[in-house]
């Protein structure tokens, strides 16, 4: 073989051979993949929620944060597993590759309130005290005056600035109404694998525990109300004034019927006033993620907490307004 | 054959090839010295970059401001590694491996000056619209606006047309190794840039394919090839004796390319795609096992007996820790495919640990092996002992700290999650670890501005006392 021609065989060859693996394994797969129906529910971006996805990537949030659920008991948290069907509009998709804060495919439903979210952007630490996510105070503009029809983010006045109003820029408006339209879209007839699969360890007897069987276990019910409420009603307990009222000395969590209580808890609460306070942030219903037992514990923990000496609440009272009120 | 092997992957001038014109040496050594330059200055800025990042972790509203936010300085920290100094040192010194291997000048320093010019123009502008925000959807090494990645393909185009009339011009009937990896390299560079780029099975799911696809055949089809030919180039020329066995590095040239292309499914594990697509991944992550142990195998073997050798000359210390990186890195690839651990250590810091073993202790410990190993050669300048020495610790332990201090920690974040505590809870234990790995940077980057000094020792400034890196032939030293 003359000189030449061996060295386009040994290229050819090998530029073919990738080529023709690439097709296979990557183009040809892609090609029937980007033609994946949209799942029920489903929809198109609307052009602000578009707007906030461009916010979004260019500001790299995606380094720190997936959008797929697994399906693995460990990401249960974070919703159902993911579907194909769920990202035909997810062009540039946001999968992520890391996990150095939690998923945000549901944070429409887990956080749904707009006013935590913007708290949240402009000082993380002023809602969860141990986050390591940067600040995102250039999405906000602090102005002496309040533009008509805008209003102040209320900060904690540890975090405000020392004098003037925080309002977002539209930027972070945009940004907060894509985060808020993430919610995973429910698949009608669809079981957990884990509760499916046979293999899956029975969780024996959780029925008979929120029947009768019930006793208040004082760390489980500290570890959820850190895991599901203190990023808005804070670890101690005081709340955030003007955006998320302290459940300390609450009258609800002080009250013999523990009705509004854990009511609220159940199914979420907006625009109630409290102690003259109205609030119009939004409380999210936990009704679909917490057993009977869990707000017993969380509920019990808010009632024997910071001072407050409620009285005691069972899984089965849980229950009985679940059932109730549905 | 192994005689012809012998004469190419040797000798720096050999009586028995093409004698090429001083000028011509001192073209190609031009060449080579201004890549060089270029991709420590990318060095220096990218792990600036890098190392400020860490110290984020800790310090979350440290220079939080817009054009220094995380996530726009997190994209341009690894594009700046990848493209500017990884690639473009690996391109420089290919290119006088390829013109050296085949005994011959480089067919055209015009070419070769045009390709710097794209690489360096992709690198900055791709910096600079990641800070100004375009980042198109934070897809992981492929960030950069597609106009920009368009100038990176032109780079390529333009430098692998270069080698390939350099390789046509070559005396002896043989290809050495080398040029093999190189050339391939470059070619299925080629093809991933242009697949990453169009755009019409990119949508939703498709796109998600595609990103798996892309990341690790970047790494896999670019980076590898590229640093495994100067490993044949390089390791036998310091050592004066040829490559262990040709065949084994032509079995691992063709396995590596069957089964390196078909396991970017391994980054989305347990994600919608299709299963099938998941499997054949984590199957080809296990088949790489065969051209992974085959080729350290052979640079191993390479080495045989002169293992004192590694202490006397440190381009062979870094050539050895890059195989040996390369050997442990991707045999920690192939276990963290599997899905057992896979669910324990996806989306942990531990699959961050695994990036710099791989890209910092394999590939970019072959750059700088190899450029110690041939920039003097080119040059006729040796850098001083004591600095390449304290490059070498410096990076060495530093990195060992950067690594060791991830993998532990992502494990235990990867545990938490199993156990199902809350999530910032495993935000809250990661931070000494976090702690760890900024300790661990500052060594790196220590040793960077070492390496600097070196290089412009070997380029314009007063040379040093280093020995030759050329090792003394068997037998002929005491
Ligand atoms: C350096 C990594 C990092 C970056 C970059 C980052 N985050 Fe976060 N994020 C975190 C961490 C850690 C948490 C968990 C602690 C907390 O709630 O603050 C978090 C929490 C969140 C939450 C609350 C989720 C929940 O379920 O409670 C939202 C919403 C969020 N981030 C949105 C964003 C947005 C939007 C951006 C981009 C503008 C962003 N993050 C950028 C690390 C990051
Ligand atoms: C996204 C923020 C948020 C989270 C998370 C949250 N809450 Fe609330 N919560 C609120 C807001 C806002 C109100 C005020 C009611 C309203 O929305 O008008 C409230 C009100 C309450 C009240 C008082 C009801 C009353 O009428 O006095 C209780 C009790 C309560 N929350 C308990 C919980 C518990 C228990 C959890 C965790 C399982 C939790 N909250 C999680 C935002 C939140
Ligand atoms: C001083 C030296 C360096 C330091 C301190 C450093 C630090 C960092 C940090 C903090 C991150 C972000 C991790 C995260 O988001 O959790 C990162 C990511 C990354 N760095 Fe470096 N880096 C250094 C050198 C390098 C070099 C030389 C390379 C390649 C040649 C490199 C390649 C990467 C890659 C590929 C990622 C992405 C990792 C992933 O997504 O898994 N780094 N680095
Ligand atoms: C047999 C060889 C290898 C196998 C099987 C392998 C496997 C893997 C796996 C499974 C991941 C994904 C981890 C996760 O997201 O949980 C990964 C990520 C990565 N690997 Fe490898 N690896 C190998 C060799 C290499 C080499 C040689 C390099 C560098 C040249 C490299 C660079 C990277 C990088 C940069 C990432 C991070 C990608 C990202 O998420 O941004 N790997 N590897």
């Amino acid at each position: 073989m003359n000189p030449t021609r061996k060295m386009w065989v040994i290229f050819g060859g090998a530029l073919a051979l990738y080529v023709l693996i690439v097709m296979l394994i990557a183009v040809i797969p892609a090609i029937d993949l980007s033609h994946t129906a949209p799942g029920p529910g489903v929809q198109p971006l609307t052009p602000l929620h578009v707007q906030g996805r461009e916010v979004f990537a260019g500001n790299g949030c995606g380094y720190c944060h997936t959008q797929q659920v697994r399906p693995l008991t460990e990401d249960k948290v974070f919703g159902r597993p993911s579907a194909p069907g769920d990202f035909s509009y997810q062009t540039p998709e946001l999968l992520g590759s890391e996990r150095t804060g939690p998923d945000l495919t549901n944070v429409g439903k887990v956080k749904p309130s707009d006013v935590w979210q913007y708290i949240h952007l402009y000082d993380p630490r002023a809602v969860v005290p141990q986050s390591i996510m940067p600040n995102f105070r250039f999405l906000f503009r602090v102005v002496d005056q309040l533009p008509a029809g805008e209003t102040a983010v209320p900060l904690p006045a540890k975090f405000a600035p020392a004098h003037g109003y925080v309002v977002p820029t539209p930027q972070a408006k945009a940004l907060v109404a894509y985060l808020l339209s993430l919610k995973q879209q429910p698949i009608p007839g669809y079981v957990a694998p884990a509760e499916a699969a046979p293999a899956a360890a029975p969780t024996a007897a959780v029925a008979p525990a929120a029947a009768g069987g019930y006793a208040y276990d004082a760390a489980k019910g500290q570890a959820l109300f850190e895991a599901n409420c203190a990023a808005c009603h804070q670890a101690s307990g005081a709340g955030v004034p003007g955006a998320f009222p302290p459940l300390k000395g609450n009258a609800a969590v002080a009250s013999d019927d523990p009705g509004l209580h854990l009511r609220t808890v159940l199914h979420g609460a907006s625009g109630v006033v409290i102690d003259g306070v109205k609030y119009s942030s939004v409380m999210p219903p936990f009704a679909a993620q917490l057993s009977d037992a869990d707000i017993a514990n969380i509920a019990n923990y808010e009632r024997s907490s910071w001072g407050n000496h409620g009285k005691p609440v069972t899984a089965a009272e849980v229950a009985t307004l679940r059932a109730g009120s549905k | 054959m192994a005689a012809a092997v012998q004469g190419a992957g040797i000798a720096d001038r050999d009586a028995t090839q093409e004698q090429t014109s001083e000028q011509d040496d001192r073209a190609l050594a031009a060449v080579f010295k201004a890549y060089t330059i270029s991709a420590t200055c990318w060095l220096l800025f990218g792990t600036a970059v890098g190392l400020l990042l860490a110290f984020k972790f800790g310090a979350p509203d440290f220079w939080a401001e817009k054009y220094l936010t995380f996530g726009r300085l997190r994209p341009i920290h690894t594009n700046s590694v990848f493209y500017g100094f990884a690639s473009i040192g690996l391109v420089g010194t290919a290119f006088y491996v390829t013109a050296r291997s085949c005994g011959t000048r480089l067919y055209s320093t015009r070419l070769a000056w045009l390709g710097l010019w794209l690489f360096n123009i992709a690198a900055l502008t791709g910096t600079i619209a990641l800070d100004l925000g375009y980042n198109w959807g934070d897809l992981e090494y492929r960030e950069w606006p597609w106009p920009i990645r368009l100038v990176l393909l032109a780079a390529l185009l333009v430098t692998v047309w270069n080698l390939l009339a350099t390789i046509a011009r070559r005396a002896s009937h043989d290809i050495y190794l080398s040029n093999w990896y190189i050339i391939g390299g470059f070619l299925w560079t080629c093809v991933i840039c242009l697949v990453a780029i169009l755009p019409w099975y990119q949508q939703g799911l498709g796109q998600v394919a595609i990103s798996g696809y892309f990341m690790h055949n970047a790494v896999g089809m670019w980076f590898t090839p590229l640093a495994l030919g100067l490993f044949y180039y390089a390791i036998p020329k310091v050592l004066n004796r040829p490559i262990y066995s040709y065949a084994l590095g032509v079995l691992a040239f063709w396995t590596n390319l069957v089964f390196y292309p078909m396991l970017g499914g391994h980054h989305f594990l347990f994600s919608p795609l299709p299963w099938w697509l998941q499997t054949t991944a984590i199957i080809c992550s296990v088949g790489m096992l065969v051209p992974v142990l085959g080729g350290s195998a052979n640079f191993l073997l390479t080495m045989r007996g002169r293992y004192h050798g590694r202490i006397e000359s440190y381009p062979l210390a870094f050539l050895f820790i890059g195989v040996l990186c390369y050997l442990v890195g991707s045999t920690q690839g192939t276990v963290e495919a599997l899905r057992s651990l896979q669910a324990v250590w996806h989306f942990t810091s531990f699959t961050v640990g695994h990036s710099h073993l791989t890209m910092y202790g394999f590939v970019s410990f072959a750059v700088w092996g190899a450029i110690y190993a041939l920039l003097p050669l080119a040059t006729g300048k040796n850098p001083g002992r004591l600095g390449v020495a304290t490059h070498f610790w410096l990076a060495l332990v530093g990195m060992s700290i950067y690594v060791i201090a991830l993998s532990i920690g992502g494990t235990l974040q990867g545990l938490d999650w199993v156990r199902g505590v809350p999530f910032i809870q495993s935000v809250a234990e990661m931070a000494p670890y976090y702690l760890w790995r900024g300790v661990g940077g500052i060594l790196m980057f220590l040793s960077h501005l070492v390496f600097a000094w070196n290089v412009w020792r070997m380029t314009a400034g007063k040379p040093g006392n280093a020995p030759s890196p050329i090792m003394e032939p068997e037998g002929a030293a005491a």
